[in-house]
């Protein structure tokens, strides 16, 4: 008893000590065993252990610094920018009739011969373009839906927000609807993103574990598959049914500059709001109620990450149908380098991936195969497995 | 003068269910005022209620206004509040946790305001809250690598970074050894000392009795006992609300009066 009060009695007198943290860590270390027994005037015990601290200080401070990787949100986004550019630069060059760099260049600027002009402005450029927008859009939405509903799992792809837009695209395109402006595939398209994003926030809302939200999402996916199935069993005509397959494999070749004119405006404006919630994501990894302490706007902050993500997502798709786990494995990989801070993670995200759309179609055109594999396919083959290993590594939190 | 916080008939009913019911309370600047109650009281709800986070009747007023229609930033610059919850989804480093909570006082991007954690007064508050807590050493830690101790005084920490004038705080010792919440306690303390105004909800009643200025005492979403540590902490009332007899005992220690409570045995009776 009369040791915790010497304890207690000096720090209370000193208003400065319990907010300097060599006499905390004082009174930490006092409490072991080892130095000073029963009685031993608290002021005292503390003195000699701030100096133990002052030497271990730099101690474990420079092998934690080791430990993290230290790269800003900034530096990583301009080394992917540059990837991003060296790829497509690559991306120009390699199709059917191989350029060199020198023929890309000169094509891109109308120097080159008229056959070079036409292959790099007409073909390769637009699926360059596409490329960078699905890229984008399925990168960033994936990390800000991450970081909404607080869980690595999310992506537009799993928790079927792209097959509902597929599904919309679909429809559409059954009831000949497409036919009355350009504009009514992908808003068909938004339209069906926006309400599987609702639907599933409204599940992860209401408190619902990972697991379900996950099995939400699957059970989306599915009834978005099994409604597009039953619009392609009923199609009158097997050609239509073929063309509609292919394109719900996800591709971005044969697109041309009209197609990236639809999907621009949209992913434009669906980033651009998922940037401006950057600053409440990186909040609400406190939680919902010290976030909202905070000051965070959480319907606001809802409304962007749905809306961005829907415009984005959902345009994309409706050009070029739907192209699996990049935002899931892409937010995944970069994540530690911004220090797991979900605001940071938007931008490098969007670069990334397009860095990883743009690679892999590249890829697809690089193996030699009898018909040209379709990006989606490609995406699908190395994400799925990725999905697989995220879930064995983290299903002891998830469950 | 005004008392800091005034809580006129604050009720909160969630799908007809009453979880607190009628508290008037008046909390001077500077109290450590403490909040106890068996599990399931409405300590938690009314903290939150006062937070405004729960949608609940009555009104509560900041040194005189109504924090109804405060606008959030204002409101999240003046009050700060520590959950229960400690879970983090994602394993940010100590130092950006305890950043955030320099997020009430962020600009707008597009008014060419700077991210939470970047002026000369951020920089300030973030340094003061983790020497505070005895994290500045832990600073560059992810807090997946941080004990439950540790996490909690991390935790305390982003909360002094507001620099509100009022702190609330739910359970905050909860997850620590006897030492920890020792200093968490005298921390809260001396945050009284230089003004701040503690709003504490605490299980240990021991720790209640030493620390908290005066105390509200709650059962079943209703106020039992409120006032002075001493009348509120009577074995009567902590047979017929905890339903335990408890041993209170007396000390004096370099002329101080220290006071002890164990609840001991089940209240045969309750």
């Amino acid at each position: 008893m009369s040791d915790s009060t010497a304890r207690g009695e000096p720090t209370l007198d000193d208003t400065d000590a319990p907010i300097s943290g060599d006499a905390i860590t004082g009174a930490r270390n006092s409490s072991g065993p080892s130095t000073g027994g029963p009685g031993t005037d608290g002021a005292s015990i503390s003195r000699p252990s701030t100096s133990r601290a002052d030497i271990s200080r730099p101690g474990p401070g420079a092998a934690l610094l080791a430990r993290v990787p230290r790269a800003g949100a900034l530096p990583l986004s301009l080394a992917l920018l540059l990837l991003l550019l060296a790829l497509s630069l690559l991306s120009l060059r390699f199709g059917a009739a191989p350029l060199t760099i020198d023929e890309v260049v000169a094509g891109l600027f109308g120097s080159g011969p008229e056959s070079h002009q036409l292959i790099v402005q007409q073909i390769r450029l637009p699926r360059v373009a596409l490329a960078w927008l699905v890229g984008m859009a399925l990168g960033m939405s994936g990390a800000a839906l991450q970081g909404l509903l607080r869980n690595p799992l999310a992506e537009p792809g799993l928790l079927g927000i792209s097959s509902s837009a597929g599904l919309g695209a679909v429809l559409t395109l059954y009831f000949g609807l497409s036919a009355i402006n350009d504009w009514t595939l992908p808003a068909v398209a938004m339209l069906f993103a926006l309400i599987a994003t609702l639907f599933l926030y409204g599940l992860a809302r209401a408190g619902s574990s990972n697991l379900t939200l996950i099995l939400a999402g699957v059970a989306v996916s599915a009834l978005a598959s099994a409604l597009t199935s039953l619009a392609l069993n009923l199609a009158p005509n097997p050609y239509d049914v073929q063309d509609i397959v292919l394109w719900l494999l996800g591709s971005i070749s044969d697109r041309s500059f009209a197609d990236v004119r639809l999907v621009l405006p949209f992913v434009v404006v669906g980033l651009a709001l998922l940037l401006t919630a950057a600053p409440a994501l990186e909040v609400i990894a406190l939680g919902e109620a010290e976030a909202t302490s905070l000051g965070v706007n959480l319907p606001r902050l809802r409304i962007l990450v749905i809306v961005g993500t829907a415009l984005s997502v959902g345009a994309c798709v409706a050009v070029t149908g739907a192209i699996g786990f990049v935002g899931l494995v892409v937010p995944h990989m970069l994540r530690r380098f911004v220090q797991y801070r979900s605001g940071q993670l938007l931008l490098p995200s969007a670069l990334g991936g397009a860095v990883l759309v743009l690679a892999a179609d590249i890829t697809l055109r690089l193996i030699d195969t009898p018909k040209e594999l379709q990006l989606g396919v490609v995406t699908a083959l190395v994400g799925a497995p990725f999905f697989l290993a995220l879930v064995l590594r983290s299903r002891r939190d998830m469950l | 003068m005004t008392p800091c916080l005034q809580l006129h008939d604050l009720s909160v009913q969630i799908r007809g269910q009453t979880l607190l019911a009628g508290v008037d309370l008046e909390i001077g600047r500077g109290e450590l005022f403490g909040l106890i109650g068996p599990n399931g009281a409405g300590k938690s709800t009314l903290v939150k209620a006062l937070m405004q986070l729960l949608p609940a009747s009555g009104e509560v007023l900041l040194e005189g206004a109504s924090l109804a229609a405060m606008n959030a930033r204002e409101r999240a610059q003046r009050l700060a509040y520590l959950s229960q919850d400690d879970r983090l989804q994602w394993p940010i480093r100590v130092r950006d946790l305890v950043a955030l909570g320099r997020h009430p006082y962020r600009g707008s991007w597009w008014r060419g305001g700077q991210a939470p954690g970047a002026s000369a007064a951020d920089h300030a508050a973030i340094e003061q809250a983790l020497h505070a807590t005895d994290v500045w050493d832990l600073r560059e830690r992810r807090s997946d690598t941080l004990s439950g101790g540790e996490r909690a005084r991390a935790r305390l920490a982003r909360v002094l970074a507001v620099e509100a004038e009022v702190l609330l705080a739910d359970e905050p010792v909860a997850a620590l050894d006897p030492m920890h919440q020792l200093r968490v306690m005298e921390l809260l303390r001396a945050r009284c000392r230089s003004g701040q105004t503690v709003v504490v909800v605490l299980h240990d009643l021991t720790l209640a009795s030493r620390f908290c200025d005066r105390l509200l005492l709650l059962d079943q979403g209703r106020p039992v006992a409120s006032g002075a540590v001493d009348s509120v902490l009577s074995s009567d009332n902590l047979r017929s609300v905890y339903g335990v007899r408890a041993l209170i005992g007396e000390q004096i220690e370099g002329g101080e009066t220290i006071r002890y409570i164990v609840p001991w045995a089940l209240a045969r009776d309750a």
